[in-house]
């Protein structure tokens, strides 16, 4: 008995112990599927690392984006593993607010992260978040509305195409766009898609000197090609519509076409979320034929500030959430499908999954199809796709983006919106210290 | 005749007051009928009859704890009401009773303060909270949402102690009343109603104030505002859900301003009409 009592007054002295040496740490995120489902499966997490607590801050994008980047300016020390995106990693590791992700462990296997997501997240070399999901933009289409205008779509559509058959599929009288494309103003919301597309008509945001380039003849071409497209194809009020907006339509099978981030085709497919889960196609993002696609390039990762005190514990949960062990335990609780997509070649080589997404060749074709560091036809003295990876972007891109909403809303005419977007991009240049 | 009239007159203006009522309440309303829609029905267009599912409440209540940010919004909104009257009612009765020719300028002054954007003092802020260890804490943000309300809660306590007369003070004093006593015993008394809105009016403003309460807090404080501000998503459909957790979100002060209407409306009108 007394024994007894003594092993278990041992094992609760122990226990006690354990939790008060339990390291806790901080992870901020966003409301995505995939994260709200990682938060569920932590516990595979936590029970092969008792000694790390998780405390979870999940917010709005926007706010999120905020949070972290007051945080990590001011060395606030609030998380220890941080959600960002493409956009902010070569940024924040070029001010050495982030840490080198070295000590990811030996069954890692970063090789395996595909080629141009670790670019994108890389300096120098260096790994600086591991990605959690990545995405590039397609076309998604309804392939019975295809058939009905007869047409057939290509793997590789070309901008000429896409008007062909958005002028084909609209039928106003029962409520079909021919084509649904962001027009919300935003550096994240209108301006990822034309950016994107403005490489594909050999446009680009700066030349090799920093000079803003809305006064040439090529962003002329792509503004006016997408108002053109949307006054004549696209849904009414587009001017408010981004990522969920377009989604919501497309379910509903008001469009023919959506070209939008990679990640919508399990939404679209789904058959209890989408009313035309079976009818929906996949191409690349159109060209020009000038070598590049109008698609871009985006990875949620996980990222550590420089300034926490837990970069140990914090590495082993970035690890855990990164790797081919997080795939298969997803796949196992909740099918292939709700794998995390478009971080891992090996989830691509995977029998399985490319039988529960008949969607996976092509996002890795598209992704495979984006290049950030060579992102236009003309050179560029910048790196990102949809994106200028500079601080100075997040305001320049909005105000840019509002200025093309406006044209697409009306308020202002293409060329209006050309020459201010060039007045604004010189301002920031100049101040900046760009422009000398 | 004139009996006609005013029962018609009072007619128009109780139809009126609905209607006004309605408009203002309807965005409060279609978000509690939104909150009992699915997500494919919540993003279909304009309907107030949902199909009633709580699903959404479910999903909520399964993805975050929401009685830990509930009790973080109470403690928050109760304590930084009670810390803003014990700075109040002395500032207040000093000001009301014994003004100085700078007694308005003052005033205005402390008005002023809410004239300038949060967002502009953020990171001045942000690194007080981060070198004196407040981030995160019930504390800091407590003694946070006391000075953001602090100018609303003296203006409010000065314009009612202004219509207790002095001379009941004066009274006081000669009969050896000290200044404590004055206040506690004379003063506070009279003064019940006002305080009584003051401080129901300050614990909704505490309730509801999301910059600070969002920007300045992680896991540990986090209030009501920080759990329907984590149901926005880039990426898939949320309006249901975060309807759900609005209702939630709302739902507490909602019943205590129904409670306390009859005492909200008569300090908020107290002194309007001489």
């Amino acid at each position: 008995m007394k024994l007894r009592t003594l092993t278990l007054g041992l094992l609760s002295a122990s226990a006690l112990a354990l939790a008060a040496h339990a390291e806790s740490i901080t992870i901020a995120t966003v409301n995505n599927g995939d994260m709200v489902r990682m938060q569920k499966l932590t516990d595979d997490f936590t029970k092969a690392n008792p000694d790390i607590q998780l405390n979870w801050v999940t917010l709005e994008e926007n706010v999120l984006r905020e949070r972290v980047t007051t945080d990590i300016a001011t060395k606030g020390g609030q998380y220890d593993v941080m959600t960002i995106g493409t956009y902010e990693v070569p940024i924040w590791a070029k001010q050495s607010w982030l840490l080198p992700l070295d000590k990811l462990g030996d069954d890692y296997d970063a090789k395996d992260i595909i080629p141009a997501i670790s670019g994108g997240l890389s300096v120098d070399g260096k790994l600086y978040a591991a990605p959690f999901y990545g995405e590039s933009s397609f076309v998604m289409y309804r392939k019975d509305l295809m058939e009905k205008a007869g047409l057939k779509m290509p793997d590789a559509p070309t901008w000429d195409f896409i008007k062909q058959a958005a002028d084909k599929m609209t039928d106003r009288a029962n409520g079909v766009n021919g084509v649904c494309l962001r027009g919300k103003a935003g550096w994240g919301e209108n301006m990822a898609f034309l950016t994107a597309m403005s490489n594909s008509f050999g446009a680009r945001w700066f030349d090799e000197n920093w000079k803003p380039q809305f006064d040439q003849p090529e962003w002329k071409k792509t503004l006016q090609f997408y108002v053109d497209l949307m006054k004549a194809d696209g849904p009414e009020g587009a001017s408010s519509n981004g990522f969920n907006e377009n989604l919501a339509l497309f379910q509903q099978g008001k469009c023919g076409m959506w070209i939008d981030a990679t990640v919508a085709a399990s939404f679209v497919s789904d058959p209890k979320a989408s009313q035309v889960a079976d009818k929906v196609g996949y191409a690349l993002a159109p060209d020009n034929g000038l070598g590049k696609r109008g698609n871009w390039l985006w990875a949620w990762s996980l990222a550590i500030p420089a300034g926490t005190k837990k970069a140990d514990a914090a590495e082993k949960f970035v690890s855990w959430a990164t790797s081919k062990h997080y795939a298969e335990l997803v796949a196992s609780k909740e099918g292939w499908a709700n794998v995390p997509p478009g971080t891992r070649s090996s989830l691509y080589a995977n029998p399985e999954y490319q039988k529960a997404a008949p969607f996976a060749k092509m996002t890795l074709d598209s992704i495979n199809a984006a290049d950030p560091t060579h992102p236009t036809v003309k050179p560029v003295p910048y790196v990102g796709v949809q994106f200028v990876a500079i601080p100075e972007f997040q305001g320049l891109g909005t105000t840019v983006g509002q200025l093309f909403s406006a044209a697409l809303a009306g308020q202002s005419s293409v060329d209006d919106a050309l020459k201010q977007a060039q007045d604004a991009a010189t301002a920031a240049m100049t101040e900046g210290g760009y422009i000398k | 005749m004139a009996r006609a009239v005013t029962t018609q007159h009072k007619t128009i203006a109780t139809v009126a007051a609905w209607i006004v009522a309605l408009l203002i309440f309807f965005p409060i309303l279609y978000t509690i009928i939104t909150s009992f829609k699915s997500e494919q029905e919540a993003i279909q267009g304009f309907a107030l009859i949902p199909s009633g599912t709580f699903e959404s409440y479910a999903e909520v209540q399964a993805q975050s704890g929401y009685f830990k940010f509930f009790f973080n919004s109470v403690l928050l909104s109760v304590g930084s009401t009670v810390l803003a009257l014990l700075v109040a009612i002395p500032a207040a009765w000093s000001m009301a009773f014994s003004p100085t020719k700078r007694t308005k300028d003052i005033l205005m002054w402390m008005l002023s303060t809410k004239m300038m954007p949060a967002v502009a003092v953020l990171f001045p802020i942000y690194l007080i909270f981060r070198d004196t260890g407040l981030l995160d804490s019930r504390i800091g943000l407590m003694v946070m949402l006391m000075l953001i309300n602090l100018p609303i809660v003296v203006w409010m306590l000065y314009t009612y102690f202004r219509e207790i007369p002095g001379e009941i003070l004066e009274a006081a004093r000669m009969d050896g009343a000290s200044l404590w006593n004055e206040i506690v015993y004379v003063l506070t008394p009279m003064a019940v109603p006002g305080i009584a809105s003051t401080m129901l009016l300050n614990i909704i403003l505490a309730w509801n104030e999301a910059f600070w309460t969002i920007r300045l807090t992680t896991t540990e404080a986090a209030p009501l505002t920080a759990f329907i501000s984590s149901f926005s998503s880039p990426q898939g459909l949320f309006w249901a859900k975060l309807s759900a957790a609005s209702t939630l979100a709302i739902a507490p002060i909602l019943i205590m301003g129904w409670f306390s209407q009859k005492q909200l409306v008569r300090g908020l009108t107290f002194g309007a009409v001489k």
